[in-house]
Protein backbone atom coordinates (compact mmCIF):
# COMPACT_ATOMS: atom_id res chain seq x y z
CA UNK A 1 0.00 0.00 0.00
CA UNK A 2 1.40 3.40 -1.01
CA UNK A 3 2.57 5.53 1.91
CA UNK A 4 3.94 9.06 2.12
CA UNK A 5 4.74 11.69 4.74
CA UNK A 6 4.35 15.44 4.38
CA UNK A 7 4.04 18.80 6.08
CA UNK A 8 0.51 20.13 6.48
CA UNK A 9 -1.12 23.42 5.47
CA UNK A 10 -4.54 23.98 7.04
CA UNK A 11 -7.55 25.76 5.48
CA UNK A 12 -11.11 26.00 6.79
CA UNK A 13 -14.62 25.29 5.40
CA UNK A 14 -16.03 26.24 1.97
CA UNK A 15 -12.75 26.99 0.18
CA UNK A 16 -14.25 27.91 -3.21
CA UNK A 17 -12.71 27.73 -6.67
CA UNK A 18 -12.45 31.55 -6.87
CA UNK A 19 -10.15 31.39 -3.84
CA UNK A 20 -8.19 28.46 -5.25
CA UNK A 21 -7.61 30.41 -8.47
CA UNK A 22 -9.31 33.80 -9.01
CA UNK A 23 -10.98 34.57 -12.34
CA UNK A 24 -8.52 37.31 -13.26
CA UNK A 25 -5.65 34.82 -13.63
CA UNK A 26 -7.53 32.20 -15.69
CA UNK A 27 -6.51 33.70 -19.03
CA UNK A 28 -2.82 33.03 -18.29
CA UNK A 29 -1.25 30.67 -20.78
CA UNK A 30 0.18 28.09 -18.40
CA UNK A 31 -0.66 26.56 -15.04
CA UNK A 32 2.95 27.23 -13.98
CA UNK A 33 2.34 30.96 -14.46
CA UNK A 34 -1.02 30.74 -12.68
CA UNK A 35 0.00 28.71 -9.63
CA UNK A 36 1.68 31.62 -7.78
CA UNK A 37 -1.80 33.17 -7.41
CA UNK A 38 -3.40 30.08 -5.88
CA UNK A 39 -5.38 30.91 -2.72
CA UNK A 40 -4.37 34.59 -3.11
CA UNK A 41 -7.70 36.20 -2.04
CA UNK A 42 -7.42 34.37 1.27
CA UNK A 43 -3.67 33.92 1.83
CA UNK A 44 -1.52 35.69 -0.75
CA UNK A 45 1.71 34.25 0.71
CA UNK A 46 0.61 30.61 0.74
CA UNK A 47 1.53 29.59 -2.83
CA UNK A 48 5.15 30.72 -2.38
CA UNK A 49 5.53 28.78 0.87
CA UNK A 50 4.17 25.43 -0.30
CA UNK A 51 6.88 22.98 -1.29
CA UNK A 52 6.59 19.79 -3.25
CA UNK A 53 5.19 16.92 -1.21
CA UNK A 54 3.21 19.13 1.21
CA UNK A 55 -0.33 18.14 2.16
CA UNK A 56 -3.40 20.39 2.28
CA UNK A 57 -5.97 19.76 5.02
CA UNK A 58 -9.32 21.54 4.84
CA UNK A 59 -12.78 21.60 6.38
CA UNK A 60 -16.06 20.81 4.64
CA UNK A 61 -17.05 21.54 1.01
CA UNK A 62 -13.54 22.10 -0.37
CA UNK A 63 -13.65 23.23 -4.01
CA UNK A 64 -17.22 24.51 -4.09
CA UNK A 65 -18.21 26.83 -6.92
CA UNK A 66 -17.19 26.89 -10.53
CA UNK A 67 -16.24 24.00 -12.83
CA UNK A 68 -12.88 25.61 -13.69
CA UNK A 69 -10.42 22.77 -14.00
CA UNK A 70 -7.55 25.15 -13.36
CA UNK A 71 -8.46 24.80 -9.66
CA UNK A 72 -7.22 21.23 -9.15
CA UNK A 73 -4.50 21.88 -11.72
CA UNK A 74 -2.89 24.71 -9.72
CA UNK A 75 -3.11 22.68 -6.52
CA UNK A 76 -1.29 19.86 -8.25
CA UNK A 77 1.20 22.23 -9.89
CA UNK A 78 2.15 23.59 -6.46
CA UNK A 79 3.36 20.11 -5.60
CA UNK A 80 0.55 19.30 -3.16
CA UNK A 81 0.71 15.52 -2.65
CA UNK A 82 -2.94 15.21 -1.66
CA UNK A 83 -5.85 17.19 -0.24
CA UNK A 84 -7.56 15.86 2.87
CA UNK A 85 -10.91 17.47 3.69
CA UNK A 86 -14.07 16.79 5.67
CA UNK A 87 -15.87 16.83 2.31
CA UNK A 88 -15.37 17.95 -1.30
CA UNK A 89 -17.71 19.70 -3.72
CA UNK A 90 -18.60 17.27 -6.50
CA UNK A 91 -17.36 19.06 -9.64
CA UNK A 92 -14.00 19.75 -7.99
CA UNK A 93 -13.84 16.11 -6.87
CA UNK A 94 -14.33 14.84 -10.41
CA UNK A 95 -11.92 17.38 -11.90
CA UNK A 96 -9.24 16.51 -9.35
CA UNK A 97 -9.50 12.79 -10.09
CA UNK A 98 -9.43 13.52 -13.84
CA UNK A 99 -6.16 15.41 -13.31
CA UNK A 100 -4.57 12.76 -11.12
CA UNK A 101 -4.80 14.75 -7.86
CA UNK A 102 -5.43 12.51 -4.86
CA UNK A 103 -8.32 13.57 -2.58
CA UNK A 104 -9.10 11.97 0.76
CA UNK A 105 -12.21 12.49 2.88
CA UNK A 106 -11.58 12.39 6.62
CA UNK A 107 -14.03 14.01 9.05
CA UNK A 108 -11.87 14.42 12.19
CA UNK A 109 -8.29 15.21 11.20
CA UNK A 110 -8.87 18.90 10.35
CA UNK A 111 -9.97 19.82 13.85
CA UNK A 112 -7.12 18.02 15.57
CA UNK A 113 -3.99 19.16 13.78
CA UNK A 114 -2.27 22.49 13.23
CA UNK A 115 -0.37 23.99 10.35
CA UNK A 116 3.22 22.78 10.14
CA UNK A 117 2.48 19.34 11.61
CA UNK A 118 3.82 16.34 9.76
CA UNK A 119 1.47 13.48 8.93
CA UNK A 120 1.77 10.12 7.21
CA UNK A 121 -0.84 8.88 4.76
CA UNK A 122 -1.29 5.23 3.88
CA UNK A 123 -3.54 5.34 0.82
CA UNK A 124 -6.92 3.59 1.17
CA UNK A 125 -6.11 2.78 4.80
CA UNK A 126 -5.33 5.49 7.38
CA UNK A 127 -3.65 8.76 8.26
CA UNK A 128 -1.20 8.92 11.15
CA UNK A 129 -0.91 12.28 12.91
CA UNK A 130 0.51 13.02 16.36
CA UNK A 131 0.67 9.33 17.21
CA UNK A 132 -3.02 8.86 16.39
CA UNK A 133 -4.57 6.89 13.54
CA UNK A 134 -7.40 8.36 11.45
CA UNK A 135 -9.18 5.76 9.26
CA UNK A 136 -9.95 6.54 5.63
CA UNK A 137 -12.15 4.67 3.18
CA UNK A 138 -11.00 3.18 -0.11
CA UNK A 139 -11.63 4.92 -3.40
CA UNK A 140 -13.49 2.87 -6.03
CA UNK A 141 -11.15 0.94 -8.30
CA UNK A 142 -11.89 2.95 -11.44
CA UNK A 143 -10.96 6.20 -9.68
CA UNK A 144 -7.69 4.76 -8.32
CA UNK A 145 -6.83 3.68 -11.86
CA UNK A 146 -7.36 7.24 -13.13
CA UNK A 147 -5.29 8.85 -10.36
CA UNK A 148 -2.43 6.37 -10.73
CA UNK A 149 -2.29 6.97 -14.48
CA UNK A 150 -2.01 10.71 -13.85
CA UNK A 151 -5.49 11.64 -15.03
CA UNK A 152 -8.47 10.55 -17.14
CA UNK A 153 -6.93 11.06 -20.57
CA UNK A 154 -3.81 9.08 -19.68
CA UNK A 155 -5.88 6.36 -18.04
CA UNK A 156 -8.04 5.90 -21.12
CA UNK A 157 -5.03 5.84 -23.43
CA UNK A 158 -3.45 3.23 -21.21
CA UNK A 159 -6.64 1.16 -21.02
CA UNK A 160 -7.69 0.86 -24.65
CA UNK A 161 -5.89 3.37 -26.83
CA UNK A 162 -9.32 4.44 -28.08
CA UNK A 163 -8.51 8.10 -27.62
CA UNK B 1 -38.40 -0.37 -6.37
CA UNK B 2 -39.44 2.75 -8.25
CA UNK B 3 -37.14 5.41 -9.65
CA UNK B 4 -36.97 9.20 -9.49
CA UNK B 5 -36.96 11.38 -12.63
CA UNK B 6 -33.17 11.75 -12.42
CA UNK B 7 -32.70 7.97 -12.10
CA UNK B 8 -34.99 7.34 -15.09
CA UNK B 9 -32.97 9.73 -17.25
CA UNK B 10 -29.71 8.03 -16.28
CA UNK B 11 -31.24 4.58 -16.90
CA UNK B 12 -32.36 5.67 -20.36
CA UNK B 13 -28.92 7.13 -21.16
CA UNK B 14 -27.24 3.98 -19.85
CA UNK B 15 -29.59 1.69 -21.80
CA UNK B 16 -30.65 -0.25 -18.71
CA UNK B 17 -34.00 -0.93 -17.07
CA UNK B 18 -33.13 0.11 -13.57
CA UNK B 19 -30.52 2.20 -11.77
CA UNK B 20 -30.06 2.85 -8.06
CA UNK B 21 -28.27 5.61 -6.18
CA UNK B 22 -24.62 4.64 -5.75
CA UNK B 23 -24.38 2.63 -9.01
CA UNK B 24 -21.76 3.68 -11.54
CA UNK B 25 -22.96 3.59 -15.16
CA UNK B 26 -21.52 4.40 -18.55
CA UNK B 27 -23.96 6.72 -20.30
CA UNK B 28 -24.41 8.06 -23.82
CA UNK B 29 -24.64 11.83 -23.58
CA UNK B 30 -27.49 13.57 -25.43
CA UNK B 31 -25.80 16.93 -25.60
CA UNK B 32 -22.66 18.77 -24.53
CA UNK B 33 -22.09 22.48 -24.04
CA UNK B 34 -18.82 24.33 -23.59
CA UNK B 35 -18.14 28.08 -23.23
CA UNK B 36 -15.14 30.39 -23.49
CA UNK B 37 -14.31 29.88 -19.82
CA UNK B 38 -12.49 26.64 -20.64
CA UNK B 39 -13.06 25.51 -24.26
CA UNK B 40 -9.55 26.62 -25.29
CA UNK B 41 -8.18 24.18 -22.70
CA UNK B 42 -10.33 21.38 -24.12
CA UNK B 43 -9.09 22.19 -27.63
CA UNK B 44 -5.47 22.23 -26.42
CA UNK B 45 -5.88 18.77 -24.87
CA UNK B 46 -7.65 17.54 -28.01
CA UNK B 47 -4.76 18.73 -30.19
CA UNK B 48 -1.86 17.80 -27.94
CA UNK B 49 -2.75 14.86 -25.75
CA UNK B 50 -4.79 12.43 -27.86
CA UNK B 51 -3.46 9.75 -30.15
CA UNK B 52 -6.61 9.54 -32.26
CA UNK B 53 -8.46 12.83 -31.94
CA UNK B 54 -11.96 12.93 -33.40
CA UNK B 55 -15.40 14.28 -32.48
CA UNK B 56 -17.89 11.47 -31.86
CA UNK B 57 -21.00 13.45 -32.89
CA UNK B 58 -20.67 17.16 -33.70
CA UNK B 59 -24.48 17.42 -33.75
CA UNK B 60 -24.53 16.98 -29.98
CA UNK B 61 -21.98 19.74 -29.35
CA UNK B 62 -22.67 23.43 -28.72
CA UNK B 63 -19.92 26.05 -28.19
CA UNK B 64 -20.98 29.40 -26.73
CA UNK B 65 -18.81 32.48 -26.19
CA UNK B 66 -20.37 34.32 -23.25
CA UNK B 67 -17.85 34.88 -20.47
CA UNK B 68 -15.73 37.63 -22.04
CA UNK B 69 -17.90 39.22 -24.72
CA UNK B 70 -16.65 41.04 -26.69
CA UNK B 71 -13.10 39.90 -25.92
CA UNK B 72 -11.26 42.34 -23.69
CA UNK B 73 -7.60 41.42 -24.14
CA UNK B 74 -5.26 39.66 -26.58
CA UNK B 75 -5.38 36.63 -24.26
CA UNK B 76 -9.16 36.21 -24.33
CA UNK B 77 -9.20 37.01 -28.06
CA UNK B 78 -6.71 34.18 -28.65
CA UNK B 79 -8.72 31.75 -26.51
CA UNK B 80 -11.93 32.61 -28.36
CA UNK B 81 -10.26 32.36 -31.77
CA UNK B 82 -9.09 28.86 -30.90
CA UNK B 83 -12.66 27.93 -29.96
CA UNK B 84 -14.16 29.56 -33.06
CA UNK B 85 -11.69 27.87 -35.42
CA UNK B 86 -12.28 24.47 -33.82
CA UNK B 87 -16.07 24.84 -34.07
CA UNK B 88 -15.80 25.78 -37.72
CA UNK B 89 -13.45 22.91 -38.55
CA UNK B 90 -15.69 20.33 -36.86
CA UNK B 91 -19.09 21.84 -37.78
CA UNK B 92 -20.04 22.44 -34.17
CA UNK B 93 -22.92 24.86 -33.45
CA UNK B 94 -21.27 28.12 -32.42
CA UNK B 95 -22.82 31.12 -30.66
CA UNK B 96 -21.11 34.36 -29.89
CA UNK B 97 -22.55 37.43 -28.20
CA UNK B 98 -26.08 36.03 -28.40
CA UNK B 99 -26.47 35.37 -24.71
CA UNK B 100 -25.31 33.61 -21.57
CA UNK B 101 -24.71 29.94 -22.38
CA UNK B 102 -27.50 28.47 -20.23
CA UNK B 103 -30.04 30.93 -21.58
CA UNK B 104 -29.06 30.02 -25.16
CA UNK B 105 -29.30 26.32 -24.28
CA UNK B 106 -32.78 26.75 -22.80
CA UNK B 107 -34.01 28.88 -25.70
CA UNK B 108 -32.67 26.60 -28.44
CA UNK B 109 -31.62 23.11 -27.34
CA UNK B 110 -32.64 21.57 -24.00
CA UNK B 111 -35.40 18.95 -24.15
CA UNK B 112 -37.08 17.00 -21.33
CA UNK B 113 -35.47 13.64 -20.61
CA UNK B 114 -32.02 14.53 -21.97
CA UNK B 115 -28.74 13.92 -20.17
CA UNK B 116 -26.53 16.95 -20.79
CA UNK B 117 -22.96 17.73 -19.73
CA UNK B 118 -21.86 21.34 -19.71
CA UNK B 119 -18.40 22.66 -18.92
CA UNK B 120 -19.94 25.16 -16.53
CA UNK B 121 -21.22 24.63 -13.02
CA UNK B 122 -24.64 26.19 -13.69
CA UNK B 123 -25.56 23.55 -16.30
CA UNK B 124 -27.97 22.34 -13.59
CA UNK B 125 -30.34 25.05 -14.94
CA UNK B 126 -31.73 22.59 -17.51
CA UNK B 127 -33.77 20.74 -14.91
CA UNK B 128 -36.36 23.48 -15.36
CA UNK B 129 -37.40 21.57 -18.49
CA UNK B 130 -37.08 18.11 -16.97
CA UNK B 131 -33.58 17.47 -18.34
CA UNK B 132 -30.60 16.20 -16.33
CA UNK B 133 -27.95 18.88 -16.87
CA UNK B 134 -24.75 18.81 -14.87
CA UNK B 135 -21.52 20.76 -14.76
CA UNK B 136 -18.20 19.10 -15.52
CA UNK B 137 -14.61 20.19 -16.11
CA UNK B 138 -12.85 20.40 -19.45
CA UNK B 139 -11.32 16.90 -19.22
CA UNK B 140 -14.75 15.30 -18.76
CA UNK B 141 -16.06 17.45 -21.60
CA UNK B 142 -13.17 16.33 -23.83
CA UNK B 143 -13.80 12.69 -23.00
CA UNK B 144 -17.50 13.11 -23.79
CA UNK B 145 -16.77 14.92 -27.03
CA UNK B 146 -14.38 12.23 -28.23
CA UNK B 147 -16.26 9.12 -27.09
CA UNK B 148 -19.86 10.36 -26.95
CA UNK B 149 -20.07 8.76 -23.51
CA UNK B 150 -19.08 9.30 -19.89
CA UNK B 151 -19.50 7.69 -16.49
CA UNK B 152 -21.88 8.80 -13.77
CA UNK B 153 -22.28 7.77 -10.18
CA UNK B 154 -26.06 7.74 -9.76
CA UNK B 155 -26.82 10.45 -7.16
CA UNK B 156 -29.40 10.22 -4.42
CA UNK B 157 -32.44 12.45 -4.86
CA UNK B 158 -33.71 14.87 -2.21
CA UNK B 159 -37.36 15.91 -2.49
CA UNK B 160 -38.35 19.57 -2.09
CA UNK B 161 -42.10 19.72 -1.70
CA UNK B 162 -43.33 23.23 -2.50
CA UNK B 163 -46.76 24.35 -1.31
CA UNK B 164 -48.72 27.59 -1.65
CA UNK B 165 -47.82 30.61 -3.72
CA UNK B 166 -45.19 33.36 -3.42
CA UNK B 167 -46.57 36.64 -2.13
CA UNK B 168 -46.44 39.79 -4.21
CA UNK B 169 -42.96 41.32 -4.01
CA UNK B 170 -41.32 37.97 -3.26
CA UNK B 171 -39.50 36.12 -6.05
CA UNK B 172 -38.18 32.63 -6.85
CA UNK B 173 -34.70 33.97 -6.10
CA UNK B 174 -35.79 34.74 -2.53
CA UNK B 175 -37.15 31.20 -2.31
CA UNK B 176 -33.96 29.54 -3.56
CA UNK B 177 -31.66 31.67 -1.40
CA UNK B 178 -33.89 30.82 1.58
CA UNK B 179 -33.59 27.09 0.77
CA UNK B 180 -29.78 27.34 0.42
CA UNK B 181 -29.59 29.31 3.66
CA UNK B 182 -31.50 26.54 5.41
CA UNK B 183 -29.70 23.48 4.01
CA UNK B 184 -26.22 25.04 3.62
CA UNK B 185 -23.65 25.37 0.84
CA UNK B 186 -23.12 21.60 0.80
CA UNK B 187 -26.61 20.69 1.99
CA UNK B 188 -27.27 18.46 -1.01
CA UNK B 189 -23.68 17.61 -1.99
CA UNK B 190 -23.67 15.14 -4.87
CA UNK B 191 -27.46 14.83 -4.70
CA UNK B 192 -30.33 15.81 -6.98
CA UNK B 193 -32.87 18.40 -5.81
CA UNK B 194 -36.30 17.40 -7.12
CA UNK B 195 -38.94 20.11 -6.86
CA UNK B 196 -42.54 18.95 -6.64
CA UNK B 197 -45.86 19.68 -4.95
CA UNK B 198 -48.74 22.05 -5.70
CA UNK B 199 -46.46 25.07 -5.45
CA UNK B 200 -44.59 24.18 -8.65
CA UNK B 201 -47.77 24.81 -10.65
CA UNK B 202 -47.45 28.50 -9.74
CA UNK B 203 -43.92 28.66 -11.18
CA UNK B 204 -43.15 29.46 -14.83
CA UNK B 205 -40.21 27.93 -16.72
CA UNK B 206 -38.35 31.19 -16.01
CA UNK B 207 -39.03 30.78 -12.28
CA UNK B 208 -37.95 27.13 -12.38
CA UNK B 209 -34.69 28.12 -14.06
CA UNK B 210 -33.95 30.47 -11.15
CA UNK B 211 -34.36 27.57 -8.71
CA UNK B 212 -32.46 24.94 -10.68
CA UNK B 213 -29.63 27.30 -11.61
CA UNK B 214 -28.65 27.99 -7.99
CA UNK B 215 -28.85 24.34 -6.90
CA UNK B 216 -25.08 23.94 -7.41
CA UNK B 217 -24.62 26.57 -4.68
CA UNK B 218 -26.02 23.95 -2.30
CA UNK B 219 -23.64 21.34 -3.75
CA UNK B 220 -26.22 19.59 -5.96
CA UNK B 221 -25.26 17.53 -8.99
CA UNK B 222 -28.40 18.90 -10.55
CA UNK B 223 -31.98 19.98 -9.82
CA UNK B 224 -35.06 18.88 -11.68
CA UNK B 225 -38.76 19.50 -12.21
CA UNK B 226 -41.15 17.09 -13.88
CA UNK B 227 -41.82 18.25 -17.46
CA UNK B 228 -45.48 19.19 -16.90
CA UNK B 229 -47.83 21.10 -19.19
CA UNK B 230 -46.08 24.40 -18.35
CA UNK B 231 -42.72 22.99 -19.50
CA UNK B 232 -44.21 21.26 -22.55
CA UNK B 233 -45.96 24.47 -23.58
CA UNK B 234 -42.64 26.36 -23.39
CA UNK B 235 -41.03 23.62 -25.49
CA UNK B 236 -43.82 23.61 -28.06
CA UNK B 237 -43.71 27.39 -28.44
CA UNK B 238 -40.09 26.94 -29.49
CA UNK B 239 -40.80 24.11 -31.91
CA UNK B 240 -39.11 21.35 -29.94
CA UNK B 241 -40.23 17.88 -28.85
CA UNK B 242 -39.35 16.12 -25.61
CA UNK B 243 -36.83 13.29 -25.65
CA UNK B 244 -38.79 11.62 -22.86
CA UNK B 245 -41.21 12.81 -20.21
CA UNK B 246 -40.58 11.15 -16.86
CA UNK B 247 -42.35 11.29 -13.50
CA UNK B 248 -40.96 9.97 -10.25
CA UNK B 249 -42.58 6.70 -9.15
CA UNK B 250 -44.66 6.76 -5.95
CA UNK B 251 -42.26 4.25 -4.38
CA UNK B 252 -39.07 5.99 -5.54
CA UNK B 253 -36.38 6.36 -2.89
CA UNK B 254 -35.50 9.81 -1.53
CA UNK B 255 -32.53 10.51 0.73
CA UNK B 256 -34.46 13.25 2.49
CA UNK B 257 -37.58 15.37 2.12
CA UNK B 258 -38.18 19.05 2.82
CA UNK B 259 -41.35 21.12 2.59
CA UNK B 260 -41.38 24.84 1.91
CA UNK B 261 -44.54 26.95 2.02
CA UNK B 262 -44.04 29.58 -0.67
CA UNK B 263 -46.43 31.96 1.13
CA UNK B 264 -43.99 32.15 4.07
CA UNK B 265 -41.00 33.22 1.99
CA UNK B 266 -39.85 36.83 2.48
CA UNK B 267 -37.21 38.92 0.65
CA UNK B 268 -33.73 37.76 1.66
CA UNK B 269 -30.12 38.66 0.92
CA UNK B 270 -27.00 36.46 0.95
CA UNK B 271 -24.19 38.30 2.71
CA UNK B 272 -20.51 38.15 1.73
CA UNK B 273 -18.68 35.76 1.22
CA UNK B 274 -21.00 32.74 1.19
CA UNK B 275 -24.20 31.98 -0.73
CA UNK B 276 -25.65 30.28 2.36
CA UNK B 277 -25.10 33.36 4.58
CA UNK B 278 -28.76 34.24 4.03
CA UNK B 279 -30.57 36.81 6.18
CA UNK B 280 -33.88 38.70 5.96
CA UNK B 281 -33.28 41.65 3.61
CA UNK B 282 -34.22 44.04 6.46
CA UNK B 283 -31.03 43.09 8.31
CA UNK B 284 -28.71 44.55 5.68
CA UNK B 285 -30.76 47.59 4.63
CA UNK B 286 -28.74 50.80 4.77
CA UNK B 287 -25.39 49.36 3.68
CA UNK B 288 -23.94 51.79 1.14
CA UNK B 289 -23.28 50.30 -2.31
CA UNK B 290 -20.98 51.27 -5.17
CA UNK B 291 -22.49 49.06 -7.84
CA UNK B 292 -25.68 47.13 -8.58
CA UNK B 293 -25.95 44.32 -11.14
CA UNK B 294 -29.14 43.07 -12.76
CA UNK B 295 -28.37 40.14 -15.05
CA UNK B 296 -26.76 36.63 -15.20
CA UNK B 297 -27.96 33.13 -16.09
CA UNK B 298 -29.82 33.17 -12.80
CA UNK B 299 -31.73 36.41 -13.04
CA UNK B 300 -31.31 38.29 -16.33
CA UNK B 301 -34.48 37.26 -18.14
CA UNK B 302 -37.49 39.30 -19.17
CA UNK B 303 -39.35 38.65 -15.89
CA UNK B 304 -36.53 40.15 -13.83
CA UNK B 305 -35.99 43.07 -16.23
CA UNK B 306 -39.70 43.90 -15.92
CA UNK B 307 -39.45 43.84 -12.12
CA UNK B 308 -36.33 46.02 -12.14
CA UNK B 309 -37.68 48.51 -14.69
CA UNK B 310 -40.94 48.98 -12.79
CA UNK B 311 -38.93 49.96 -9.71
CA UNK B 312 -36.51 52.41 -11.38
CA UNK B 313 -39.13 53.99 -13.66
CA UNK B 314 -39.11 57.76 -13.29
CA UNK B 315 -36.27 57.67 -10.75
CA UNK B 316 -32.56 58.56 -10.99
CA UNK B 317 -29.65 56.38 -9.94
CA UNK B 318 -27.45 58.43 -7.56
CA UNK B 319 -24.05 59.58 -8.82
CA UNK B 320 -22.01 57.24 -6.63
CA UNK B 321 -23.70 54.08 -8.01
CA UNK B 322 -22.98 52.19 -11.22
CA UNK B 323 -26.11 50.25 -12.15
CA UNK B 324 -25.32 47.52 -14.69
CA UNK B 325 -28.23 45.94 -16.56
CA UNK B 326 -27.30 42.91 -18.66
CA UNK B 327 -30.09 40.99 -20.46
CA UNK B 328 -29.36 37.25 -20.47
CA UNK B 329 -29.74 36.94 -24.24
CA UNK B 330 -30.41 38.99 -27.34
CA UNK B 331 -33.90 37.54 -27.44
CA UNK B 332 -34.47 38.92 -23.94
CA UNK B 333 -32.83 42.22 -24.94
CA UNK B 334 -35.11 42.65 -27.98
CA UNK B 335 -38.18 41.84 -25.92
CA UNK B 336 -37.09 44.38 -23.31
CA UNK B 337 -36.64 47.00 -26.01
CA UNK B 338 -40.07 46.26 -27.40
CA UNK B 339 -41.59 46.73 -23.95
CA UNK B 340 -39.70 50.00 -23.38
CA UNK B 341 -37.72 48.55 -20.46
CA UNK B 342 -34.31 49.44 -21.91
CA UNK B 343 -35.40 53.04 -22.32
CA UNK B 344 -36.59 53.09 -18.70
CA UNK B 345 -33.25 51.74 -17.46
CA UNK B 346 -31.23 54.21 -19.53
CA UNK B 347 -33.34 57.17 -18.46
CA UNK B 348 -32.67 56.22 -14.84
CA UNK B 349 -28.93 56.35 -15.49
CA UNK B 350 -28.28 52.60 -15.76
CA UNK B 351 -25.50 51.22 -17.95
CA UNK B 352 -27.17 48.69 -20.27
CA UNK B 353 -24.67 46.12 -21.56
CA UNK B 354 -24.65 43.41 -24.22
CA UNK B 355 -25.68 39.90 -23.09
CA UNK B 356 -22.81 38.13 -21.32
CA UNK B 357 -21.72 36.83 -17.90
CA UNK B 358 -20.45 40.27 -16.88
CA UNK B 359 -19.46 40.95 -13.28
CA UNK B 360 -21.13 37.74 -12.08
CA UNK B 361 -17.89 35.97 -12.90
CA UNK B 362 -15.62 38.88 -12.06
CA UNK B 363 -14.04 39.52 -15.40
CA UNK B 364 -14.60 41.60 -18.50
CA UNK B 365 -17.21 44.08 -17.25
CA UNK B 366 -18.01 45.91 -14.06
CA UNK B 367 -15.25 44.47 -11.88
CA UNK B 368 -15.24 46.22 -8.50
CA UNK B 369 -12.29 47.76 -6.69
CA UNK B 370 -10.74 47.66 -3.25
CA UNK B 371 -13.34 47.74 -0.47
CA UNK B 372 -16.23 48.34 -2.89
CA UNK B 373 -19.70 46.89 -2.37
CA UNK B 374 -21.86 45.27 -5.05
CA UNK B 375 -25.45 44.12 -4.78
CA UNK B 376 -26.12 41.55 -7.43
CA UNK B 377 -28.57 39.15 -9.02
CA UNK B 378 -25.55 37.01 -9.96
CA UNK B 379 -24.88 33.47 -8.88
CA UNK B 380 -22.10 33.84 -6.29
CA UNK B 381 -20.70 36.16 -3.65
CA UNK B 382 -17.41 34.40 -2.88
CA UNK B 383 -14.50 36.43 -1.58
CA UNK B 384 -13.04 38.41 -4.48
CA UNK B 385 -15.48 36.85 -6.95
CA UNK B 386 -16.37 40.23 -8.50
CA UNK B 387 -12.97 41.90 -8.28
CA UNK B 388 -10.63 42.95 -5.49
CA UNK B 389 -10.26 40.42 -2.63
CA UNK B 390 -11.46 43.05 -0.14
CA UNK B 391 -14.61 43.90 -2.13
CA UNK B 392 -17.99 42.61 -0.99
CA UNK B 393 -20.89 41.05 -2.90
CA UNK B 394 -24.46 40.82 -1.59
CA UNK B 395 -26.98 38.68 -3.50
CA UNK B 396 -30.64 39.68 -3.72
CA UNK B 397 -33.67 39.56 -6.01
CA UNK B 398 -34.07 41.84 -9.03
CA UNK B 399 -36.46 43.95 -6.93
CA UNK B 400 -33.96 44.36 -4.09
CA UNK B 401 -31.12 45.11 -6.51
CA UNK B 402 -33.13 47.72 -8.43
CA UNK B 403 -34.39 49.38 -5.25
CA UNK B 404 -30.83 49.43 -3.85
CA UNK B 405 -29.55 51.00 -7.08
CA UNK B 406 -32.08 53.82 -6.71
CA UNK B 407 -31.42 54.37 -3.00
CA UNK B 408 -27.60 54.02 -3.19
CA UNK B 409 -27.71 51.60 -0.30
CA UNK B 410 -29.22 48.16 0.22
CA UNK B 411 -32.97 48.68 0.26
CA UNK B 412 -36.07 46.55 -0.13
CA UNK B 413 -38.50 47.48 -2.88
CA UNK B 414 -41.26 47.92 -0.28
CA UNK B 415 -39.23 50.50 1.64
CA UNK B 416 -38.47 52.43 -1.54
CA UNK B 417 -42.15 52.54 -2.42
CA UNK B 418 -43.18 53.87 0.97
CA UNK B 419 -40.38 56.40 1.46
Amino acid sequence: MEQFTGKVWVLDDDIDTDIIIPTEYLAMKTIEEMRQYAFSPLRPELASKITSGDILVAGKNFGCGSSREQAPEVVKALGIRCVIAKSFARIFFRNAINNGLLLIEQPDLHDRIKEGDTITVTVNQAIEAGGKQYPITSLPGNLVEIIEAGGLVKAMRRRNGRI
Amino acid sequence: MGMTIAEKIIARAAGVEQVRAGDIHTVTLDRMMSNDGTTHLTVDMYNNKLKHPHVADAGKMVFIVDHNVPSDSPKTAAAQKKMRDFAREHQIDFWEGKGVCHQIMMEHYVCPGELIFGADSHTCTYGALGAFGTGVGCTDLLYGMVTGTSWVLVPETVKFNLTGRLQKGVYPRDLMLTIIGKIGANGVNYQVMEFCGDGVKTLSVNDRMVLCNLSVEAGAKTAIFEADEIALEYLKSRGREPKAVFSSDPDAAYAKEYTFDLAEIRPVVAKPDFVDAVVPAEEVCGIRIDEAFLGSCNNGRIDELRVGAAIVKGKKIPGHVRFLVVPASQEVYLQAMEEGLIETFMESGAIVMNPNCSVCWGSCQGVIGEGEVLISTGTRNFKGRAGHPSSKVYLGSAATVAASAVRGEICMADCLATS
